[in-house]
C-alpha cells in the first residue's frame, strides 16, 4: 500500500474528528459557521456533532467529517531516532562504565531569549511529560545557567566545567533569532575548542526543524514535544556509547 | 468493651499527637535560625510595606534600588529601617520615592543611627509601616464584607481553576469566563522564571511564558475584575496566586495590600524544586506566612510536588512528614487551621492495580489527620500524556476521590495537562468534568466506609507509620541535613549552597524591622 488516509471503520472511509472553539454566541449561524470552516479545512462531507454554548461568548464544537487527502509515507521526512531509548539507570550505567566519572552537562538560554521552560524541562529534576530531568541522572552533573546567557559566556562557563555536553534551548523566534543564535554559538565553539575536543552541542525549542543540525553546525535539534529520557539517551549514546538495541 | 471507631480510618489519637510533636521538634530548630536572619527579601517588602512603589526607567524598582544602596553603605544585617527613616529625618528627601531616586543617583549616603537618632528613626519607620499593615488588616475586613454580601462557594471542595494566558488583559476576560462557568476559586499562574527573579516586575504586563507576572498592579486588575464577577454571580470569588521564590515576601506583603484571598506557600518548594537557599527560603517564609496569617489568606502547600518526581507510593508517607512541618510551620506564623490549605495529589501510576484504592488511602489519611485543614486536593500531571481521553477520565476518577474524602480545595484537572496552557474548551469540559461528579457523587462520602481491616484503612496506617519514622531520623538529623541528603522529592540540597543565599544577613544586635515586631506580637493597630 503506497498511500494512507484516515481510517473510521471503513478502509479508505478518510474519517476524522475535530473540536474548536469560535468566539461567537452559539445559534444556527454559528453551527453553520463551524461547518464551513471544516469544508475549508478539507472536510466534505462534515457534520456538527456538538455545539455548546461556553458562556455568552463563545462557543464550542465537536466535528466529524470525510477528508479526500491522501499521504503517502515514501515521501515522508522525518529525523528518525539512531540510538536507543535508555533508562535513567541504564544512562547512568553507561556513563559510569564509559567514562569512569560523573558527565557534565550545561545547558542555557541564549540571547535575549528568557524562556527557560524548555531548558528547565529537560534539566530540571521535575522533568518533563512525566520523565525526570537530567538533574535526577547520578551520573550527570547539571550546570543550568538559566536565561539570557550571552554566547560567550556560554562558552566560558562551559570550559570551566569542562563540560561534555551543551544544552541549548531556544523559544523565541522572533525574525529567526533561534537560528542566527545558534548559529553564533556553534561558530563559538568551533573557534575556541579544537575540533576533536569540542563538547556535544544540542539545540531545542518547539519551532526548530529537527533536519537543521548539520545547517546549524550542532550535533542534533530536538524539537516540539522532546522528554529529557530523550536527550539523555542521545548524549549517553554518543558519548558514553550506548549502543543501538538491535 | 471496645472504644468508638474515630472517623472513618480509626487512626489512634496518640499515634496522630506523637507525629505532631515530632514534627514540632523538627522544625523549631529552624523557626530559631530564622529569627535569627534577615533578607533582602524581607526588607524590600518592608519598604512596600511602608508604601514604596514603582521603578526605575529600566524596570529596576525603587525597592531594590533603595535596599541595595542601603547595604551597599552600612550592609544588611541591621535592617533597611533604621538607617532609611534615619536619612528621611535628616531631610535627605521629603519621601521613600525621592529618597530611592536620590540613592539611585548616588546623592545620598545612609549611616546606621544610634542613640536618641535610632529612637526616633524606628519610630518613624513603625508608624509609616503600620499604615500600610493597617491596610492589610481593612482589606481582610473588606473579604468578609464580600463574603457576607454576595454569599460564599456553594459548596465544598471549592472548584480552583488556573488561567495562565501570560497577558493580563486576556487572563480577566477568562477568568470571568471561568467565574461563570463555577470556578470559585481563580489563580494566575506565574510567568516561567519568575520565581527566581529576585525583584517583583512593575505595572501590568502583557508578555509573560506560560503564565503572567506576579505585580501589584496585575493583583489589583484582577481582583478588580473578579469583584465584578462576585456581584454579577451573587458569590464572592477568590484570588489566589503564588507567595514563593526569591521575592516571596514582597508577593505576600502585595497580596495582602490587594486583597488576594489565597497564596501558594511552602515551606519547602523553593529550596527544593527551584534550588533556592535554605536559609533564605526558611527567614523568607516566616515573614510570608506571618503576613499571610494577619491578611486572613489561606495557603496552599506544595507536597503535590514531591510526587511529580517522587513515585506516588514509595513516597506518600514524604507528603504525610511535609504536611506535619508545613502545619508546624504555619501555625508559628500565626496562621489558624481554616488557613491551611495543605497540598497532596494524585499522582499514582493508573497502570498500578489498585491505585485508586492508593489514592483513597492517602486523600482519607490527609483529611484525618488535619480534621480542620480544607486540604488542597491536585490533579494528576504526571501520567497525563498527550491522550487527552484517557486523561479526561483519569481527571473524573481525580474528582470522585475528592468527594469521597472531603477535600476542601480542588484544582480542577485539565485533559490537556502536558499538552498546552489550557485552552477555554478545556476549561468547559473539565469543569463539565467536576460538576457531573459532584452532582453525582458528592454525597457519597456519607456512605462510604472502608472496611476497618481492608486495603485503604491498613494503607493509610502504614503510610502514617512511615512518616513517624522519618520524621524521627530527622529530629535526630535536623531537618537541614535531612534536605541537604535528598528526603524529599529525592533532592539533595545543602545548606550553604542554592541561590539568594547572598541575600541573607544574621541580624546584628543593632536589627530592627517594624513589619516584624508588629507581626511577631500580632498587635492590633
Amino acid at each position: 500500500m503506497s498511500v494512507v488516509m484516515p481510517y473510521g471503520d471503513t478502509t479508505g472511509d478518510g474519517m476524522v474528528q475535530l473540536s474548536f472553539t469560535l468566539p461567537m454566541p452559539h445559534s444556527k449561524v454559528a453551527e453553520g459557521s463551524a461547518l464551513q470552516l471544516a469544508h475549508k479545512m478539507g472536510m466534505d462531507p462534515a457534520l456538527v456533532v456538538h455545539a455548546k454554548p461556553m458562556g455568552p461568548d463563545f462557543t464550542f464544537f465537536v466535528v466529524y467529517g470525510r477528508v479526500n487527502h491522501v499521504v503517502d509515507p515514501s515521501t515522508v521526512v522525518v529525523v528518525e531516532r539512531d540510538y536507543p531509548l535508555l533508562t535513567p539507570k541504564e544512562v547512568n550505567a553507561a556513563v559510569k562504565r564509559s567514562l569512569r566519572r560523573r558527565l557534565t552537562v550545561v545547558g542555557a538560554c541564549i540571547g535575549t531569549d528568557a524562556h527557560t521552560v524548555g531548558i528547565d524541562a529537560i534539566l530540571n529534576i521535575k522533568g518533563f511529560a512525566g520523565e525526570k530531568g537530567l538533574e535526577y541522572y547520578r551520573e550527570l552533573k547539571v550546570v543550568n545557567l538559566g536565561a539570557q546567557v550571552s554566547v560567550p559566556q556560554l562558552v566560558d562557563r562551559a570550559r570551566a566545567e569542562k563540560a561534555d555536553a551543551v544544552l541549548v534551548s531556544q523559544v523565541v523566534t522572533q525574525r529567526d533569532a533561534h537560528l542566527l543564535n545558534t548559529r553564533e554559538m556553534s561558530a563559538a565553539f568551533r573557534e575556541s575548542y579544537p575540533s576533536d575536543r569540542r563538547p556535544l552541542l544540542i539545540v531545542g525549542g518547539p519551532r526548530f526543524d529537527e533536519n537543521m543540525a548539520v545547517e546549524l553546525g550542532v550535533d542534533r535539534v530536538f524539537g516540539r514535544g522532546t522528554t529529557p529520557g530523550e536527550v539523555a539517551s542521545f548524549i549517553a549514546h554518543r558519548l558514553a556509547g550506548a549502543k543501538v538495541a538491535s | 468493651m471496645a472504644r468508638a471507631p474515630k472517623g472513618k480510618l480509626d487512626l489512634d489519637p496518640a499515634t496522630v499527637r506523637h507525629a505532631r510533636s515530632l514534627a514540632r521538634k523538627a522544625g523549631r530548630p529552624i523557626v530559631t535560625l530564622a529569627k535569627k536572619h534577615t533578607t533582602v527579601a524581607v526588607e524590600r517588602a518592608t519598604l512596600r510595606l511602608a508604601g514604596l512603589s514603582g521603578a526605575d526607567d529600566e524596570g529596576s524598582p525603587w525597592v531594590n534600588r533603595l535596599m541595595d544602596t542601603v547595604r551597599a553603605d552600612v550592609g544588611l544585617e541591621h535592617g533597611v529601617a533604621l538607617p532609611v527613616w534615619d536619612a528621611l529625618l535628616r531631610h535627605e528627601a521629603e519621601d521613600l520615592t525621592t529618597l530611592a531616586q536620590k540613592a539611585a543617583a548616588g546623592s545620598v549616603t545612609f549611616r546606621l543611627p544610634e542613640g536618641k537618632d535610632a529612637d526616633r528613626a524606628r519610630a518613624a519607620s513603625r508608624r509609616q509601616v503600620a499604615r500600610g499593615l493597617k491596610t492589610v488588616d481593612k482589606r481582610r475586613v473588606e473579604r468578609d464584607r464580600l463574603i457576607r454580601r454576595h454569599g460564599d462557594a456553594p459548596r465544598q471542595p471549592w472548584i480552583y481553576l488556573i488561567v495562565a494566558t501570560g497577558d493580563i488583559y486576556e487572563d480577566i476576560p477568562q477568568a470571568q469566563q471561568a467565574a461563570r462557568e463555577g470556578a470559585d476559586v481563580i489563580a494566575v499562574i506565574r510567568s516561567t522564571g519568575q520565581s527566581l527573579l529576585d525583584f517583583v516586575p512593575e505595572g501590568a504586563t502583557r508578555e509573560g511564558y506560560a503564565g503572567t507576572y506576579a505585580t501589584q498592579e496585575n493583583f489589583r486588575l484582577m481582583r478588580a475584575a473578579l469583584d465584578q464577577s462576585s456581584k454579577e454571580l451573587g458569590r464572592y470569588v477568590r484570588l489566589t496566586n503564588y507567595a514563593s521564590g526569591l521575592c516571596m515576601p514582597e508577593i505576600a506583603a502585595l497580596a495582602g495590600l490587594e486583597r488576594l484571598d489565597m497564596m501558594l506557600n511552602d515551606s519547602m518548594y523553593g529550596i527544593l524544586f527551584r534550588d533556592i537557599n535554605p536559609i533564605r527560603t526558611f527567614v523568607d517564609q516566616r515573614f510570608s506566612r506571618q503576613v499571610h496569617a494577619r491578611a486572613g489568606i489561606i495557603i496552599n502547600t506544595g507536597e503535590d510536588n514531591y510526587l511529580t518526581t517522587a513515585d506516588a507510593i514509595e513516597a506518600a508517607h514524604t507528603v504525610t512528614t511535609s504536611q506535619l512541618l508545613n502545619e508546624y510551620f504555619a501555625k508559628e506564623a500565626g496562621l489558624e487551621d481554616w488557613q491551611l490549605g495543605l497540598g497532596h495529589a494524585f499522582e499514582i501510576d493508573p497502570a498500578v492495580p489498585d491505585s485508586f484504592r492508593l489514592e483513597l488511602a492517602h486523600a482519607l489519611l490527609a483529611r484525618e489527620v488535619f480534621p480542620h485543614a480544607p486540604l488542597k486536593w491536585m490533579p494528576p500531571t504526571r501520567h497525563m500524556t498527550g491522550d487527552v481521553f484517557k486523561g479526561n477520565l483519569l481527571d473524573g476518577f481525580f474528582n470522585l476521590a475528592g468527594a469521597l474524602t472531603g477535600q476542601g480545595i480542588l484544582l480542577v484537572g485539565m485533559m490537556t495537562e502536558a499538552v498546552v496552557t489550557p485552552w477555554i474548551s478545556d476549561r468547559d469540559i473539565a469543569l463539565q468534568n467536576v460538576r457531573y461528579v459532584m452532582e453525582a457523587a458528592g454525597r457519597l462520602h456519607e456512605d462510604f466506609h472502608p472496611a476497618p481491616d481492608g486495603v485503604i484503612n491498613r494503607r493509610a496506617r502504614q503510610v502514617l507509620g512511615e512518616s513517624i519514622e522519618l520524621l524521627d531520623t530527622i529530629v535526630d538529623d535536623g531537618l537541614l541535613d535531612a534536605i541537604a541528603s535528598g528526603t524529599f522529592g529525592l533532592m539533595k540540597r545543602p545548606a550553604d549552597a542554592g541561590r539568594g543565599l547572598e541575600g541573607v544577613a544574621a541580624k546584628s544586635s543593632a536589627y530592627y524591622n517594624p513589619a516584624t515586631e508588629i507581626l511577631d506580637a500580632q498587635e492590633v493597630l
